[in-house]
């Protein structure tokens, strides 16, 4: 075929292109996937006691603000990422001072406690649940985010593909985050982080094949 | 004929094209061929692949151009996308050819002259073996709009297809092509 021809066939009855179809698929699927995680989180251990009455103590909110500020971090990398081309690097700025701070806060948390409580506080409630609950609430939402970004031309494809896990488990981290009584900083360092880490894992694994255009 | 030089001309036929007009997205993609042919001959000269690879890698670029257009960013500069897009092709042009290249550097895309000689070559593409492997609506829908010229609403008529669904029917067949023509040289 010659380059003519082909440029004279995809010029033909051109169509206008709307642009935000890829931020809106990209929102759709955050919104799909937390729907999902949340209906699976539900099934499993039904409404959170917390929810009706409300004991929001402070380890609660911090694994809620720091898996929400991830969610929003690596969601604005992603919309960068799901175009051609090099992304804005400030949300992954974003994504380590997160990390930092939270490993920071737990060193602290430990420093000041005293070591007989260690184990106290790493092994805390349900840590097991927690490995096993985050990556499986995190399968939806890394689905729905692959369909929107598979919408989109990425070109570095285990970059796009880790944080599109980081976001898959963070928003899973979120979820189980309601059910989750708390516990302490390092448990929260510890489970809540290294399952979010995992899931970027194998993100990156898996995104190199299935974002592949 | 420098591409960066040319930014300012090329965006606006970018954005012309974008908002539905015809010329000016035939004109942006035959200025771009140019350059594409220039960069992918020089990329593939370094390991002894001849200019008929090059044109295949040229074609498949304007396919990917055009079908993930609206990947495009209107506030930004053209020729860092349309790069990261040919890059994107040849890299994977490599992997699938199995030609080791260690780096593609992605500053040398605006030093290497425009090439704008495409009368000698073909590409290995054959549209009609292509187009043979779409689905049935694809293919009639491809077939009338995009290469008999029939507007939607004709198309539509002549098939017995709604008119959102010759679209649809187009802009799924126009991916489907892109995929098939990378994946023609794995076999």
């Amino acid at each position: 075929m010659k380059t003519d021809e082909l440029i004279n066939m995809l010029g033909t009855n051109l169509e206008a292109v709307k642009g935000g179809e890829l931020r809106n698929a990209l929102m759709v699927a955050l919104a799909v996937g937390a729907a999902a995680a949340s209906c699976l989180m539900l099934a499993i251990f039904g409404l959170p006691a917390d929810a009706r009455g409300g004991d929001y103590s402070g380890p609660k909110i911090l694994a809620l603000a720091f898996t929400l500020g991830l969610v929003f971090a690596g969601a604005s990398f992603l919309i960068g990422s799901a175009r051609p081309g090099e992304p804005g690097r400030k949300p992954l700025i974003l994504i380590s001072v997160l990390f930092f701070a939270l490993i920071s806060a737990g060193g602290v948390a430990l420093v000041l406690a005293h070591p007989a409580a260690w184990s106290g506080m790493i092994f805390g409630p349900q840590w097991a649940a927690c490995l096993i609950c985050i990556p499986l609430f995190a399968v939806a939402p890394f689905a729905s985010l692959i369909w929107a970004l598979r919408k989109g031309a990425p070109t570095s494809l285990t970059r796009t593909g880790a944080i599109a896990g980081l976001v898959a488990g963070a928003l899973g981290a979120a979820v189980f985050a309601f059910h989750h009584p708390g516990g302490s900083i390092p448990f929260i360092v510890l489970w809540y982080g290294g399952s979010i880490l995992l899931c970027a894992l194998v993100g990156a694994i898996l995104g190199s094949r299935l974002l592949r255009w | 004929m420098n591409i960066r030089s040319d930014e300012p001309e090329l965006r606006g036929l970018m954005l012309s094209g974008l908002d539905g007009d015809a010329a000016a997205h035939k004109a942006l993609l035959t200025r771009l061929s140019a350059n594409l042919r220039a960069y992918f001959k020089t990329h593939l000269a370094r390991i002894g692949k001849g200019p008929a690879d090059a044109e295949d890698l040229v074609q498949e670029s304007l396919i990917a151009l055009h079908t993930r257009r609206h990947t495009y960013d209107r506030s930004k500069p053209l020729t860092p996308w349309v790069y990261a897009i040919a890059r994107y092709r040849l890299v994977d042009f490599l992997r699938r050819t199995r030609t080791s290249m260690t780096d593609v550097a992605i500053d040398e895309a605006d030093q290497v002259p425009a090439d704008d000689d495409p009368s000698s070559v073909e590409s290995g593409l054959d549209l009609e073996k292509l187009m043979a492997q779409l689905t049935p609506k694809a293919r009639q829908a491809i077939q009338f709009v995009k290469l008999e010229g029939l507007s939607v609403g004709e198309a539509a008529a002549r098939s017995g297809m709604s008119e959102s669904d010759i679209k649809v029917s187009v802009h799924r067949g126009l991916k489907a092509l892109s995929l098939l023509a990378t994946q023609r040289s794995r076999a």
